[in-house]
């Protein structure tokens, strides 16, 4: 019981403190435009999906399309490459995933061109794994798009896509 | 250092201003009547060369965007228009771009010669720090500015920088689509480096300010590193003896400049920028501007991507700290042998790294780049901080008068009036 005389807060501390809240408030509520603006307007967020025709694709081929103004890979796998994909031990990728997990249907992997380093675009069928190669930092990816090698953290990612048809893919 | 000045208006139109605001005896002051050291060399004329090169950036910027048209569809072209149709078109781009790289090679040139001479220890931290923040300020400035003409080199390396971003845990794809302004480097993205890169160089200017102010506050090091004993002793007024250095400085300086903008104007460039930015098709090797290689090639030599970021921007941070990274009481290489080899060892490890930074990222080079940047954080990490403790310097001159006389003594008819008596003839 040394010192401690408490004065009791006053009605003008009340008021001081709640108009330097309001005052934060609002100060935030300014910023937010000014930081929001910088976001993807409304007709980038528009043109969300793209249709294509896969018909026309033979087995062994890798076709890029552009989709929200990035590349997408549809590769048409032979067998040889389903089966690569297919038979790796999957506890020894730096991204674990199974090939099935990122297809919908064996023969059809699509996949969003963009290496996940520094967002290069891989080189197809090249590589010591038979799929990608970035030419930028030196990133290797499997026929399954997974990362194998190189500064890249993880798989090529996969876009929502759905088979409209047997040779009519909705991306996006 | 204030407090020089020895302006006394005649003139009633001077006077009745000064009255109002001082603005004429505080350039008096600060330009004219300003102490400077006796014994400051050529390395201390690039600070006048970089407030040279900051305002022909200005002026030739403001220029080109007289004609350029900051939309992806057109920047390209506009930037050949400028080049084949503009009257001086050419020039103007190409004093530009290579008054970017000379801008470049001076603060860099500035920033060794602090190293070396001690500058950043007290009591001039603030100083270099503003100095650190300037050379950010440019960074920025130069990556933004090299987008605009929207070449494969523009846009690639606009990606994998931007792309950078998304390296930080949990929130980097949002960051990086918050700088983008979409799902990938475009229009939006090219529209607000434009708005800033128009920006940023009047917000170096007022750092600049802020970097003069503490600069004249602290007074200039010297290569002796000793402070200012006696004013009379020790220094010359700015003008004519600083002005007239400087000019000769930026002179030299211009030949060189104008040597790149008339006979080899593209030679820092790279040749991928003459083709329009294509986003379906990476260009096969690429790099950035050579000022940025030594920190391009310490992202790359680390194989895991988040620390391949933080050590790249570590390796610029660490400048901050260099005022408490250094233990040392001597400020002045001159008088501290073993540190003034590790420095050039450390000047040939960051100007390896820039060899390093073009090169592509295979086999042996990928082995060099580790070590060297191994050796360049040692500098700053183990070297500085324990060369204070162990080094035996040498000994210091009492002060400025003394140095100079130390080294022009016989020569000099001054040294009868000087205080002390030349020791050793230099
Ligand atoms: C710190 C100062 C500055 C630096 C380091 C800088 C750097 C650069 C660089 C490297 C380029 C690309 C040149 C090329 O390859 O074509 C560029 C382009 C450009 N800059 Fe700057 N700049 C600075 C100040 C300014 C200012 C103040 C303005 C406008 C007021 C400006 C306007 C432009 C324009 C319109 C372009 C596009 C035309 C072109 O590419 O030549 N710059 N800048
Ligand atoms: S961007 Fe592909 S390896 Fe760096």
């Amino acid at each position: 019981m040394a010192s401690a005389t408490t004065v009791e807060p006053t009605r003008r501390d009340f008021l001081f403190i709640a108009t330097g809240a309001v005052a934060a408030v609002g100060a935030a509520a300014v910023v937010w435009p000014l930081i929001n603006q910088m976001s993807p307007d409304a007709s980038t967020l528009a043109l969300a999906s793209t249709e294509v025709d896969i018909g026309a694709i033979p087995e062994g081929q890798i076709i890029t399309i552009k989709w929200r103004g990035k590349p997408v890979f549809i590769s048409h796998r032979t067998e040889k490459e389903i089966k690569e994909a297919e038979d790796v031990n999957i506890a020894t990728l730096p991204d674990p995933q199974t090939d099935a997990a990122r297809v919908q249907k064996p023969q059809w992997l699509i996949v969003i061109g963009v290496c996940t380093h520094l967002g290069c675009i891989p080189l197809g069928h090249q590589g010591e794994y038979g799929g990608w190669f970035c030419p930028c930092h030196g990133s290797v990816y499997d026929t399954s798009g997974r990362i194998r090698k190189g500064p890249a953290p993880r798989n090529l990612a996969v876009p929502q896509y759905t088979f409209l048809t047997d040779t009519k893919v909705k991306i996006g | 250092m204030h407090g020089h000045s020895t302006f006394e208006p005649k003139n009633g139109v001077v006077k009745w201003l000064e009255a109002r605001l001082p603005i004429l005896s505080f350039m008096h002051g600060s330009f004219v009547a300003y102490p400077t050291p006796k014994n400051l060399n050529y390395w201390w004329t690039f600070g006048a060369i970089l407030s040279f090169m900051l305002i022909a950036q200005i002026v030739t910027g403001v220029v080109l965007t007289m004609h350029y048209t900051p939309e992806s569809t057109l920047a390209f072209g506009s930037v050949e228009k400028i080049m084949r149709d503009v009257n001086w078109g050419w020039m103007l781009r190409y004093a530009h771009s290579n008054g970017a790289s000379m801008f470049f090679f001076a603060v860099y040139i500035h920033i060794f010669r602090g190293i070396y001479y001690g500058s950043y220890k007290a009591p001039r931290e603030v100083l270099w720090i503003l100095g650190v923040i300037i050379f950010l300020l440019m960074m920025a400035t130069g990556f933004m500015g090299y987008v605009l003409p929207w070449g494969q080199m523009s846009f690639w390396g606009a990606t994998v920088i931007t792309n950078l971003f998304s390296a930080i845990p949990f929130v980097g794809d949002e960051i990086t689509v918050w700088l983008w302004g979409g799902y990938s480097v475009d229009n939006p993205t090219l529209n607000r480096f434009f708005a800033l890169h128009y920006l940023l160089p009047f917000i170096i200017v007022a750092v600049v300010g802020l970097h003069v102010w503490a600069l004249h506050v602290c007074g200039q090091n010297n290569p002796d590193g000793v402070e200012i004993k006696d004013i009379a002793k020790d220094t010359v007024p700015f003008t004519p003896h600083a002005t007239m250095k400087d000019s000769l400085g930026i002179v030299f300086f211009l030949l060189l400049y104008c040597w790149f903008i008339f006979y080899v104007p593209n030679y820092l460039g790279d040749a991928d920028n003459y083709i329009p930015a294509n986003p379906m098709k990476t260009p096969p090797h690429i790099v950035p501007e050579w000022y940025f290689l030594p920190f391009y090639a310490i992202l790359r030599s680390i194989p895991d991507k988040l620390m391949g970021v933080i050590a790249m921007f570590a390796a610029i941070a660490v400048l901050a700290f260099l005022p408490w990274l250094d233990t040392s009481k001597v400020r002045s290489a001159k008088y501290r042998p073993i540190y003034k080899i590790f420095f050039w060892i450390f000047v040939v490890c960051a100007v390896g790294l820039g060899y390093l930074g073009a090169m592509p990222p295979e086999g042996g080079f990928v082995l060099a780049s580790r070590i060297l940047a191994v050796a360049y954080f040692a500098f700053f990490l183990i070297v500085l901080p324990l060369l204070g403790l162990f080094e035996k310097t040498k000994p210091v001159p009492a002060s400025i008068a003394d140095a100079v006389l130390a080294k022009h003594g016989s020569a000099s008819s001054v040294a009868a009036s000087a205080a002390s008596a030349p020791q050793t003839k230099g």
